[in-house]
C-alpha cells in the first residue's frame, strides 16, 4: 500500500498559511490540493478526520537519541517512532552519545542512520571535544557535515574563556549555541529540587542558583559578544527573569522549557519515583506557574521534550545517585503541551504551534513544515479534547521511563504524516 | 636621532615621506650588500646594543649583521644570557648598559609598551624590534620595502593579512605602514583570532577568506602558534588549515599578478603549502635579504645626533 | 650659509676649453681600452658624462662609466646633525683597471679622500687618476689632481658653483663664484 498518496477529509486545518475545515490531498508525499469537497481519486485511501484538528508537524529541538553507543536505550529508528506518534516530524538530537558527536564523521553517521528514520533528524554538534570543556570541537567541519546547532548538553562549559572562544568561533557557522546551565559544584549529589519536599524526603537537593548562576554568566557573555544563545530546559522562575530582562535589552537570547517542567512539581518525589529524577529537577508550583506565563508571553520560545530514555534496569532501583536522570518525552510532548497550555486557556492553538513548531524551526534555521500545495506533507491530526491514560503500552519508542505513567493527558494524536508518508495511524506505526 | 625623532617605536611615528626616505636609503645599502666587501665605515666607532628579551634568530641576526656591515661595534644580550635572567628590572639593566654609552639600543621584549618605557628613560636611540603584541615596525618596513623594490605602487592596492591577527604585532605595524603608503588592508582570521573591537583599526575585517581571494593584490600569511592555540581558539590544525590555509587551490583563485608574503618562520603545509611558499609569486626569501638593507638604513639614519659644537657645513 | 652675490667667473667658452683640456690629458695618459670614468656624485657625474660623450665623438670609443656616492665614507658623519641622504654607488669591476676619478670642484680634498677609500674597499684598480674641472685651492689634505681643467683663486667663505647646460636652466655652461 502506498502510504504517500491519500486524502484527509474534513479536518480543521490550523497553520501559518491558513485556517479552516477542508480536505487535504497528498500525492507521492507532496500536498497536491487543499480545498472543500475534494474528489478522491481512484484507489487512493481516504481518512476521515472530521472533528479533528490538522496541524503542521512539530519540531522537537531537544532530544536524546542515544545512537551511537547506547542503542539499548534508544536508536534513531526507535526514537523516530516515538516522535511521529507524538505528531513530531523533526527532531534535533543532542551530541552526548558514545562516541560524542564532536566531529564530522559522527555527524555523518547519525545523518546516515536518519535516512531510514520515520522523521527528520537534525544533529546538534558538541561545543568541546568529548564535551570535556577543555578544547573546541571542529564546529565548522560538523556544520558542513550537517550539524544545525551546538551544545555540550548534559554539561555546562565551565571554563568561561573556552565558552567565550566557542561563541566567537561559532560566528563562522552562524548557528545557535545551546546552553545546559548547571554549576556542578552547587548541584553535586543532588537528586531533586532543594525545598520543603527534599527536606521531607531526606533527599539531597539542587538549589535554583545552580542553574541561575550559569544562565546569568552565559547570557552576559552572549550579550557582550552579541551572539545568539539558547537556554535549554529552563526550570526556575528566577532564571526566567534573567532571560526576560536580557530580551528586553535586545540581547539575542532564546529559551526552551520541557513539558514536565510545566506540568509537574517536586511533589512527584514524595513517592521516590525514579522517573521523576530529572535534571534540572522538577521544582515548585511557583516555578511552573511562572514558566507557564513565560510560555504565554513569549519569553520562552519553545517547548522541547528533553527526551531522555534509560533502560529499565537503570531506572528500576531505589532512588539514589546511581539512577540516571531523565524522562522520555517524545510521545507526550504534544499531549502535555495541550493539557497544560491549551486546555488551560493559556494559549490558543496558533500560540501553541508557535512554541512547538515555528519558533524551534526558526531557531535551528530549518524550514518549518508548510501546509500548502507543492510542499512535502509533514502534518498530524489530533483531538485536543480526548483524554487518555498513559500506560507503558502508550509508548512506541524503546524505553519506558516516563514521569507521566499513570497520569491522564488530553491531546490525542490520530495520525501523523512525516517525510510525505503516513507513518502513524490509530495507534500503529507504519514503517 | 632621525630628524626630530630619537626613537623608532611605532610605525605611526613615521610619515609617508619618512618611509619613502627610508626606502631610498635602504636601496643604497642594497648596493653595498651586493659588493664582495660588504663593510662601509659609516658607523665606525659607534656602538649598537641588541637587547633581546624574547628569543629571536632572524631579527637579532639581521640587526647584528646590519650593524657590523656599518663598521659599528655590536653587542648582543639575549634572553638566555644570565644578565637578563637574574631578575634585574628592565630599567636597571638598560641603565647599566647605557653606562657603556651605546649609540643605539635595539630592543625586543615580551610585554607591549616595554620598549617605549625604556625609550622614554634612556638617552640612547631605541629601535623597537618587537614589543609584546603591540608593534614590529622594522618588519612592516622591510615587507613594504621588498614590494617597493619590485616596482610595486602601493596607492589603492588591496592587501589581505591572514592569520593570528590578535596576537600579531607584525599585522598591526603592517596595517599602519600600508595605510601610510596609500594601500587598503583587509584582515582575515577566525573570530577567535581577531582582536575585539577590530573595527577600530584602519582595516576591513572578515572571517571567510575564499570570497576575498580574487580581489587581492598582495596576500600576507602570518604564522599561527598552533601549539598555543589549538583547542582553545580553534579546534584543530586540520580545521584551521581547511578554512585559512593558502593551499594550491586557494592560490589558484588569486589573480595572476598577486604577490604572496610571510614574515616567517612558516608552518609549512598549514598556513602555506610548500609549493605555494616556493612558487613564483612568493617573495618570502626576498623579504629576508631586504631586511638587512633596511635595518642598515635604520641604524644609519638613527645614528645621527645633534652636534654638541656649532653646526657644520657641507665640505668638499 | 646664504650667499647674496653671484658672479660668473668661467663662461661657456672657458668651461668648454676646461673640459676639452681634461679630455686631452686623459687621452695622452691613459690606455683607453682599460680605462673607466668614475664620477663623484653629484657634480662629478655630469662632468664624467660630458667627457664620455666627447671621447665617443672623437675616438669612437664608449668608455665604461660609474658613479660614487661617498656619503658613507665622509669623515664628518659623526659631527653633523642628522645623517645625510645616501644613495647607491654604481661601479663596474674596477680591479686591474685604470680609474679616472672625476669631480667638478676640488676644495679641501676630503671628498676625494672618501672616494679613494670607497673605491679601494670595492676593488683594486691598477691606477687611479684624479681629474678635476675647477681647482679652487684651500687644501686640508695632501690631495693633488692629475688633470686640472681650470684653477681659481677664492676666499674660504666663498662657494664655487658649476652649471652645465644639460642640467641647469639658463642653458649655458658656466662656473660662478658665490659670496656671502
Amino acid at each position: 500500500m502506498n502510504h504517500a498518496t491519500f486524502l484527509l477529509r474534513n479536518g480543521h486545518l490550523i497553520s501559518r498559511e491558513q485556517e479552516g475545515t477542508c480536505d487535504i490531498l497528498v500525492r507521492n508525499g507532496i500536498i497536491s490540493d487543499i480545498g472543500q469537497n475534494l474528489a478522491c481519486p481512484e484507489g487512493v485511501p481516504s481518512h476521515d478526520v472530521s472533528g479533528l484538528i490538522v496541524l503542521p508537524g512539530l519540531v522537537d529541538m531537544h532530544v536524546h537519541l542515544r545512537e551511537p553507543g547506547r542503542e539499548d536505550k534508544e536508536t534513531i529508528q526507535t526514537g523516530a517512532r516515538g516522535a511521529v506518534k507524538g505528531g513530531i516530524t523533526h527532531v534535533a538530537c543532542m551530541p552526548n552519545t558514545q562516541p560524542v558527536n564532536d566531529n564530522a564523521s559522527v555527524t555523518r553517521y547519525i545523518l546516515d542512520k536518519a535516512k531510514n528514520a520515520l522523521c527528520y533528524v537534525h544533529p546538534i554538534g558538541a561545543i568541546t571535544k568529548n564535551q570535556a570543556g577543555e578544547s573546541l570541537a571542529e564546529m565548522v567541519d560538523m556544520f558542513r557535515a550537517g550539524a544545525v546547532a551546538f551544545s555540550d548538553d548534559g554539561y555546562s562549559v565551565l571554563d568561561s574563556q573556552i565558552l567565550r572562544q566557542a561563541m566567537e568561533y561559532n560566528r563562522i557557522t552562524g548557528t545557535l549555541l545551546i546552553s545546559h546551565c548547571e554549576d556542578p559544584a552547587l548541584s553535586e549529589g543532588g537528586l531533586m529540587h532543594e525545598g520543603r519536599v527534599s527536606l521531607a524526603t531526606g533527599l539531597k537537593g539542587i538549589p535554583p542558583a545552580a542553574e541561575d548562576v550559569i544562565i546569568q554568566r552565559d547570557i552576559q557573555l552572549a550579550e557582550y559578544l552579541d551572539v545568539p544563545l539558547h537556554i535549554a530546559h529552563l526550570s526556575t522562575r528566577t532564571g526566567l527573569e534573567i532571560v526576560a530582562r536580557a530580551k528586553e535589552r535586545g540581547a539575542k537570547i532564546s529559551a526552551e522549557v520541557t513539558p514536565h517542567h510545566l506540568a509537574l512539581t517536586e511533589d512527584e518525589l514524595y513517592s521516590y519515583n525514579t522517573n521523576a529524577k530529572i535534571n534540572p529537577p522538577l521544582r515548585t508550583a511557583e516555578d511552573t506557574a511562572a514558566l507557564k506565563q513565560g510560555v504565554k508571553n513569549g519569553t520562552i520560545d519553545a517547548i522541547a521534550s528533553d527526551h531522555a530514555p534509560h533502560t529499565r534496569a537503570e531506572k528500576e532501583i531505589n532512588l539514589c545517585a546511581d539512577v540516571p536522570s531523565g524522562t522520555i518525552g517524545l510521545e507526550t510532548l504534544f499531549p502535555v503541551a495541550v493539557t497544560e497550555c491549551f486546555q488551560s486557556g493559556l494559549l490558543d492553538m496558533r500560540g501553541l504551534l508557535d512554541r512547538l513548531c515555528y519558533r524551534p524551526a526558526r531557531l535551528l534555521n530549518i524550514s518549518a513544515p508548510a501546509l500548502k500545495p507543492g510542499e512535502e506533507a509533514n502534518l498530524f491530526a489530533c483531538d485536543p479534547d480526548k483524554e487518555q491514560l498513559i500506560t507503558e503500552d502508550f509508548f512506541v519508542s524503546k524505553s519506558r521511563n516516563s514521569v507521566f505513567l499513570g497520569k491522564r493527558l488530553k491531546g490525542w494524536v490520530k495520525l501523523t504524516v512525516a517525510k510525505g508518508r503516513l507513518c502513524y495511524l490509530d495507534g500503529r506505526i507504519i514503517e | 636621532m632621525y630628524k626630530d625623532k630619537k626613537d623608532l617605536i611605532s610605525i605611526k611615528d613615521l610619515s609617508r615621506g619618512d618611509i619613502e626616505e627610508i626606502f631610498t636609503t635602504s636601496r643604497a645599502f642594497k648596493e653595498v650588500i651586493a659588493r664582495s666587501n660588504k663593510k662601509v665605515p659609516a658607523l665606525r666607532g659607534r656602538t649598537v646594543i641588541n637587547l633581546f628579551y624574547e628569543p629571536s634568530t632572524r631579527t637579532k641576526s639581521s640587526f647584528e649583521i646590519a650593524g657590523k656591515r656599518l663598521s659599528a661595534d655590536v653587542i648582543n644580550f639575549s634572553a638566555s644570557t644570565s644578565a637578563l635572567k637574574k631578575g634585574e628590572s628592565l630599567l636597571d639593566t638598560a641603565r647599566n648598559l647605557e653606562a657603556m654609552m651605546p649609540d643605539i639600543l635595539v630592543v625586543r621584549h615580551a610585554h607591549s609598551g616595554a620598549v617605549r618605557y625604556l625609550a622614554d628613560r634612556l638617552a640612547s636611540s631605541v629601535l623597537n624590534a618587537g614589543d609584546g603584541q603591540n608593534e614590529h615596525p622594522t618588519q612592516a618596513l622591510l615587507d613594504a620595502f621588498t614590494l617597493h623594490e619590485r616596482g610595486f605602487d602601493f596607492t589603492g592596492k588591496h592587501f589581505a593579512i591572514v592569520g593570528d591577527i590578535v596576537h600579531s604585532r607584525v599585522a598591526k605595524s603592517n596595517i599602519f605602514c600600508l595605510r601610510a603608503l596609500g594601500a587598503r588592508v583587509t584582515v582575515v582570521a577566525p573570530p577567535t583570532l581577531m582582536p575585539p573591537f577590530v573595527q577600530e583599526l584602519p582595516a576591513a575585517s572578515r572571517y571567510d577568506l575564499d570570497p576575498l581571494l580574487p580581489e587581492v593584490d598582495v596576500i600576507m600569511m602570518l604564522r599561527v602558534q598552533f601549539e598555543r592555540h589549538q583547542g582553545k581558539r580553534f579546534p584543530t590544525i586540520r580545521e584551521y588549515a581547511s578554512l585559512y590555509g593558502l593551499n594550491r587551490a586557494r592560490a589558484r583563485k588569486l589573480p595572476d599578478h598577486a604577490v604572496i608574503m610571510h614574515p616567517g618562520p612558516i608552518n609549512r603545509g598549514i598556513e602555506l603549502d610548500p609549493e605555494v611558499a616556493d612558487g613564483p609569486r612568493s617573495v618570502i626569501l626576498d623579504q629576508v635579504t631586504h631586511g638587512v638593507a633596511l635595518r642598515m638604513a635604520l641604524l644609519y639614519l638613527f645614528a645621527g645626533h645633534k652636534a654638541k659644537s656649532a653646526a657644520s657645513r657641507e665640505e668638499n | 650659509m646664504t650667499f647674496t652675490k653671484e658672479c660668473t667667473v668661467l663662461n661657456q667658452d672657458m668651461v668648454s676649453r676646461a673640459i676639452h683640456k681634461l679630455v686631452h690629458l686623459i687621452k695622452r695618459n691613459c690606455r683607453l681600452t682599460d680605462t673607466i670614468l668614475v664620477g663623484i656624485k653629484t657634480g662629478g657625474v655630469h662632468i664624467a658624462e660630458r667627457i664620455r660623450a666627447i671621447l665617443a665623438e672623437q675616438e669612437g670609443i664608449h668608455l665604461p662609466g660609474g658613479s660614487l656616492d661617498i656619503t658613507l665614507y665622509r669623515d664628518d658623519l659623526s659631527r653633523i646633525d642628522y645623517y645625510p641622504s645616501v644613495g647607491p654607488s654604481s661601479l663596474p669591476n674596477v680591479t686591474d683597471k685604470i680609474v679616472v676619478l672625476i669631480d667638478d670642484v676640488l676644495f679641501t680634498g676630503r671628498t676625494v679622500r672618501a672616494a679613494l677609500t670607497e673605491i679601494l674597499d670595492i676593488g683594486r684598480p691598477q691606477r687611479i687618476y684624479l681629474a678635476i674641472l675647477v681647482d679652487r685651492g684651500h687644501r686640508e689634505l695632501p690631495i693633488c689632481p692629475d688633470f686640472t681643467g681650470a684653477t681659481l683663486t677664492t676666499e674660504r667663505e666663498e662657494n664655487v658653483q658649476v652649471y652645465l647646460k644639460e642640467f641647469d636652466a639658463g642653458n649655458q655652461d658656466r662656473v660662478t663664484l658665490q659670496s656671502p
